[in-house]
């Protein structure tokens, strides 16, 4: 019960973080690096709460982010949800992988989430992309060991602050 | 194969995530996208959703924000001396210029009536400011921060100081999305000022890059040729500056030639924008057809004299 309590909180607060991580201003050449912080939000929940997080979590973070970046509803919903399948399908092997591997695993699904964006993009059709369209995932996959080992190194010492 | 591997997740991590789910959440996506992006049904969700919006975006520009104030705030005072002499100077300089331009004005109205012609109302537009948040760097979107509590409604023209920049696109109570002209699926009838012939510019993408395609090679367009909206549509007034010709090429079929053009108004610089009122759309649609050689500016905007190439 408490350790489901935690997990809802550091959820809450995680999903707050990368809704203003996503939004905050940076400079024009930067914008295009900017990671996918959502779905690094998901992979961690599917990780470490697959009890608690499903595919209905997920979906229900993407209807947040499409409302926060003002895309067609449903975008985000669609590729966290793929996000997540993914990840929940994998989640015994990648929870003990070492974590080369495990950012492998994160890069490689950030870049399938880009080709998946891409194809729905495509038909919506309003879409115009160019090499730097590829470069997020790149940073998402380093950005992973470091988001990875402070978040479960945060929720960790709540956790044993609660018990 | 499938009922086997379900059942290996269920005894590895004690609980399964069946296709079938996938599949439904998958298609309850797609038939949100398709009712928002294609029918537009979920307009009024996405009105109340925007109050939930705007503590956020506040909250994600916040950091530039105390950032610039502490920069405002260290700026050195001989600065600030310096510089508020020179916008008084500035100041005078323009109220010179209003001065002149107001006995234009007059004059222009008077020889308007004198030639009987439609009265033209004059630029009636709002100020707002761009919320400083960034979208999709893949999409060419602004959000600004005036909403319908202040008038503003989808379909208005927006533009800054030099030109056209695009069109409300979706307004809330507090907040509207601005699309600009580049975003690939924009598109502007415009008038080649110096010709006078009519096309289409296309957005690309791409921040300073507009596209005019299938334009006749007969209609002798130059790179440096300016354009105008043409206010062919009803959407934008007609005169106002949208775009200098870079580049003309043959197509593909070597037909028609191509163009590239690039907004004259500065989007990256500027903080605030005007939003045009809606009536006026509507006014100058019409006066161009009663009066198709009137396609000068409004009053008070032109091409800036050292702007162009």
């Amino acid at each position: 019960m408490s350790k489901s309590r935690v997990s809802g909180w550091a959820l809450v607060l995680l999903v707050l973080a990368a809704i203003l991580l996503t939004l905050a201003p940076v400079p024009e050449v930067l914008r295009a690096l900017r990671p996918f912080w959502m779905a690094l939000v998901v992979v961690y929940a599917c990780l470490e709460w697959p009890d608690e997080f499903g595919l209905g979590t997920a979906f229900l973070l993407g209807l947040i982010s499409d409302l926060m970046s003002g895309v067609v509803f449903g975008e985000h919903a669609f590729r966290l949800v793929v996000v997540a399948f993914i990840m929940l399908r994998f989640r015994s092997r990648i929870r003990f992988f070492p974590m080369w591997q495990q950012t492998a695993a994160v890069f490689a699904l950030l870049l399938n989430d880009r080709i998946v964006t891409w194809m729905l993009r495509t038909f919506t059709g309003e879409f115009a992309i160019d090499w730097r369209y590829w470069l997020a995932p790149f940073v998402g996959a380093l950005l992973w060991p470091w988001f990875f080992l402070l978040v479960s190194d945060l929720t960790q010492r709540r956790r044993s602050k609660a018990s | 194969m499938p009922v086997q591997s379900a059942d290996q997740t269920q005894l590895f991590s004690g609980h399964g995530t069946g296709t079938l789910r996938l599949v439904v959440f998958l298609a309850i996506a797609a038939a949100l996208m398709a009712s928002d992006a294609r029918f537009g049904l979920l307009g009024t969700a996405r009105h109340y959703g925007a109050e939930l919006t705007r503590p956020v975006y506040w909250l994600a520009s916040a950091p530039k924000r105390l950032g610039q104030a502490t920069v405002d705030y260290a700026e050195d005072r001989a600065t600030l001396l310096n510089e508020n002499r020179s916008l008084r100077e500035q100041i005078l300089l323009s109220e010179a210029k209003v001065a002149r331009f107001d006995t234009l004005v007059s004059e222009n109205e008077s020889l308007r009536t004198l030639l009987d012609a439609r009265q033209r109302l004059g630029l009636k537009a709002q100020l707002v400011e761009i919320i400083d948040i960034d979208l999709d760097p893949f999409r060419q979107r602004l959000v600004v921060n005036r909403g319908t509590n202040a008038g503003i409604s989808a379909g208005q023209a927006v533009l800054d100081g030099r030109g056209l920049i695009g069109q409300i696109v979706d307004a809330s109570e507090h907040s509207a999305t601005v699309i600009l002209l580049t975003d690939p699926g924009h598109a502007v009838p415009v008038r080649v000022e110096r010709t006078g012939l009519r096309s289409i510019a296309y957005g690309t993408g791409a921040a300073d890059r507009l596209l005019l395609s299938h334009v006749p090679f007969s209609a002798n367009l130059q790179p440096g040729d300016r354009l105008l909206s043409s206010g062919l549509g009803g959407r934008f007034p007609a005169g106002l500056p949208v775009a200098v010709i870079t580049d003309v090429k043959g197509d593909r079929s070597a037909t028609f030639a191509v163009a590239e053009a690039k907004p004259v108004a500065g989007i990256e610089q500027v903080k605030q924008l005007l939003v045009l009122e809606e009536e006026l759309s509507a006014i100058s649609a019409d006066s161009v057809e009663s009066a198709p050689d009137f396609v000068g500016p409004p009053q008070g905007l032109a091409f800036p004299p050292a702007q162009s190439p």
